[in-house]
């Protein structure tokens, strides 16, 4: 131990930096709080990609009863659907008045009676087109086998002929098979982008509010300059959010591609990979702002206040975000995607969507750097100066001032 | 003035019109126990908190061992807040730990020390207990622990006894005096003046922001008036209000307190009860503290 008065001992600034990160590590990742979140985010995570394979397989499907003779043209409906790529179920429904009550109810989408030359559809509103045609033709078909039979032709053999005539199809762009795969891949890092940058930069701001309620900050700032104490808390932090973003993703991507959910590992890879990073630059970006917010009350209870503002940036980019990934290649989302408090959360989804070139990442990060360098600076100054100033809440316009 | 001294000089800090600190200087010497007084808003936080660095000052300098105090040098001191504070959720032994590592300690040593110090206030079963789970005794003493983990040079501690049980203000007392013993300058604020007069070395005595006086106890009274207390049950009313340069300054039952002019003698006093009668009690008493501190302070608010 140095005796008293030593007067060689003193902390340079990496040192105070990594002592500070430090601790919000230890006292962040240990907690059981930081596991069962982890834990239930996964569950959440994993239900909504579930619930999203099953309401895109099922959104297009058309449930078709069959009753009375109709039942007859069960397989030909089959048939045709599968030739046309409509997802047709056909059940049979017993009478016509039980078939009504499925139809108001919803369970099916269409029921249909009569005979198969005339046949009669039963719908809530209206009929899909695709299967309106589908029914037209088996009609058709069923008229045209009896006319061919009149005039003594073989029915099978004159259809074997006509199926036989086909356009050729050549199209310029293909269509991309893994587009579905890709949106939900693109979603689900949208939504843990949003859901990390949103907690751990309130957890920035919650952490310094705790310092000056419980007035640990006066003890703190005599020995650590406000600098230091504020960039270890922010690095601290931004590894705690790094360590769950990452243990999510890797979980997710290991339990999609075990259960079938996915077959484009590459892609969701190197989706995690660039959400990762993209992860770390929004923090930055928002770290300081949360942190001049944060430091300007002294309560827990008047915090939301000072962070409503960020908050409704933050989720006017996950809205957006919703959107853009209907239509990632349009100009709107490209202006948009390039704003650098909507990059973070809206260029991965359209990294992983296939949407953004090269260029446009670059711009994206340029622009994104600068940002964090700016925001840094005054989120800093606010920090700095705001503090110590225990009591009311302190005035932005004061706090900048100084 | 080196030699591990702690000067405050001439230091002056101002919030918008309100004048904190004016021309504020006063030394704490190695070894010495200073006891910094005055009312509620007189400036004692402001200046122990500008000698902490957490409060800049408008002009003046603090300095110690000869140089000024710096950021680099400031992790020498162990500070008390007047707010107290520490991390409610950490445990008490990471707590010393960390605050002794940011002072400087390697882990090994904040290791060592923070122990010590838990053995020391007797907080052995507490040592993984989070500190919001502790009574308030409990996590005065880890404030305390918190302001000595690092081994400072100089100890500043701003109401270190308020709040405390009369056993913890023992250890207290004991732990102060020991730094001190140990070469330490050691200058704290406090209100209860018995304890300041029984404890310190010297005192200041501030208000309205200026030091009103300064030096050791016997220094500050040697100059005032002193008491007498008379127990004479004969004594008729009025008995003592004819002897030259003497003040009655209470008259009841057969109890009289009078006060001498500095060059009035008190054997005339005596003589004077003993002529009327028996005299049960006849005392001789310096000033108090905080009688002193009423005068001090009183004048002030009378200017």
């Amino acid at each position: 131990m140095n005796g008293p008065g030593n007067p060689t001992r003193s902390v340079r600034p990496a040192t105070a930096v990594r002592l500070v990160a430090q601790r919000e590590l230890n006292t962040r990742l240990r907690t059981r709080g930081f596991l069962i979140g982890t834990a239930v985010i996964l569950v959440v995570m994993v239900g909504y990609l579930l619930l999203q394979a099953s309401l895109i397989s099922n959104a297009d499907r058309t449930t078709v009863g069959l009753t009375g003779q109709a039942a007859a043209v069960a397989e030909p409906v089959r048939e045709n659907a599968k030739q046309l790529g409509v997802d047709v179920e056909v059940v049979r429904v017993g009478d016509q008045q039980d078939g009504r009550s499925q139809v108001e109810s919803g369970d099916l989408d269409v029921l249909v009676s009569g005979n198969a030359a005339n046949l009669r559809a039963l719908v809530k509103s209206d009929l899909d087109q695709q299967v309106h045609a589908l029914l037209n033709e088996i009609s058709r078909q069923e008229v045209l086998n009896a006319k061919l039979v009149e005039v003594g032709a073989d029915p099978a053999e004159v259809m074997g002929e006509v199926a036989a005539a086909q356009v050729q199809v050549n199209s310029l762009e293909p269509a991309d098979p893994e587009e579905g795969q890709r949106v939900v891949i693109a979603m689900v890092m949208m939504f843990l982008l949003y859901m990390s940058i949103a907690t751990y930069g309130s957890l920035v701001a919650q952490g310094i509010v705790e310092e000056k309620a419980s007035r640990v900050v006066e003890i703190l700032l005599s020995t650590v300059r406000p600098w230091h104490l504020l960039l270890g808390k922010v690095i601290g932090l931004g590894l705690v959010g790094l360590t769950q973003l990452f243990v999510l993703g890797a979980a997710g991507l290991a339990m999609a591609s075990a259960t079938g959910v996915l077959t484009v590992s590459g892609v969701a890879t190197k989706t995690l990979l660039w959400g990762l990073l993209w992860y770390l630059l929004g923090f930055f970006l928002y770290a300081t702002v949360f942190a001049g917010a944060g430091s300007l009350v002294s309560r827990q209870e008047d915090m939301q206040t000072v962070l409503a503002p960020i908050t409704i940036v933050l989720i006017v980019g996950f809205v957006t975000g919703i959107a853009v990934l209907q239509m990632p290649d349009s100009t709107t989302t490209t202006v948009l995607s390039l704003l650098p408090p909507l990059s973070p959360i809206l260029m991965p989804s359209r990294i992983a969507t296939g949407a953004a070139g090269l260029p446009e990442i670059a711009a994206a990060l340029v622009l994104t750097l600068a940002t964090i360098a700016a925001l840094t600076w005054l989120g800093g100054r606010v920090y700095h100066t705001a503090v110590l100033r225990t009591g009311t809440r302190i005035r932005l316009k004061d706090a900048l001032r100084g | 003035m080196p030699d591990r001294t702690l000067e405050i000089d001439d230091v002056s800090k101002r919030y918008g019109d309100v004048v904190a600190l004016d021309s504020v200087s006063f030394d704490v010497r190695p070894g010495e126990l200073f006891g910094f007084v005055g009312s509620n808003g007189a400036g004692k936080t402001t200046a122990m908190r500008i000698a902490l660095g957490v409060v800049s000052m408008d002009s003046g300098e603090v300095r110690f061992d000869g140089q000024a105090v710096t950021h680099e040098t400031r992790t020498r001191i162990g500070y008390m807040p007047e707010e107290r504070g520490l991390y409610p959720k950490m445990k008490v032994l990471d707590q010393l730990v960390y605050l002794a590592q940011l002072h400087g300690m390697t882990a090994n040593e904040a290791h060592r020390s923070a122990e010590t110090w838990i053995g020391r206030l007797e907080l052995t079963e507490r040592r993984t207990d989070e500190v919001q789970k502790l009574s308030l005794g409990n996590q005065q003493r880890v404030q305390l622990a918190a302001a000595l983990v690092h081994d400072p040079a100089v100890l500043v501690l701003d109401e270190p006894f308020s709040g405390l049980d009369p056993i913890a203000v023992d250890v207290m007392s004991d732990v102060l005096r020991e730094k001190a013993a140990a070469g330490v300058p050691v200058i704290f604020s406090s209100h209860q003046l018995d304890l300041v007069e029984r404890l310190c070395d010297r005192i200041g005595i501030i208000r309205s922001g200026r030091i009103v006086a300064c030096g050791t106890v016997a220094d500050l009274t040697a100059g005032a008036a002193t008491r007498l207390t008379v127990t004479a049950p004969e004594a008729p009313p009025g008995w003592a209000a004819g002897i030259p340069g003497v003040r009655v300054l209470s008259e009841s039952g057969g109890d009289t307190v009078v006060e001498l002019a500095a060059e009035a003698g008190d054997q005339a006093v005596l003589t004077a009860a003993l002529a009327t009668g028996p005299v049960h009690e006849f005392s001789r008493h310096r000033p108090s503290l905080t009688q002193l501190f009423r005068s001090a302070v009183g004048e002030g608010a009378t200017q």
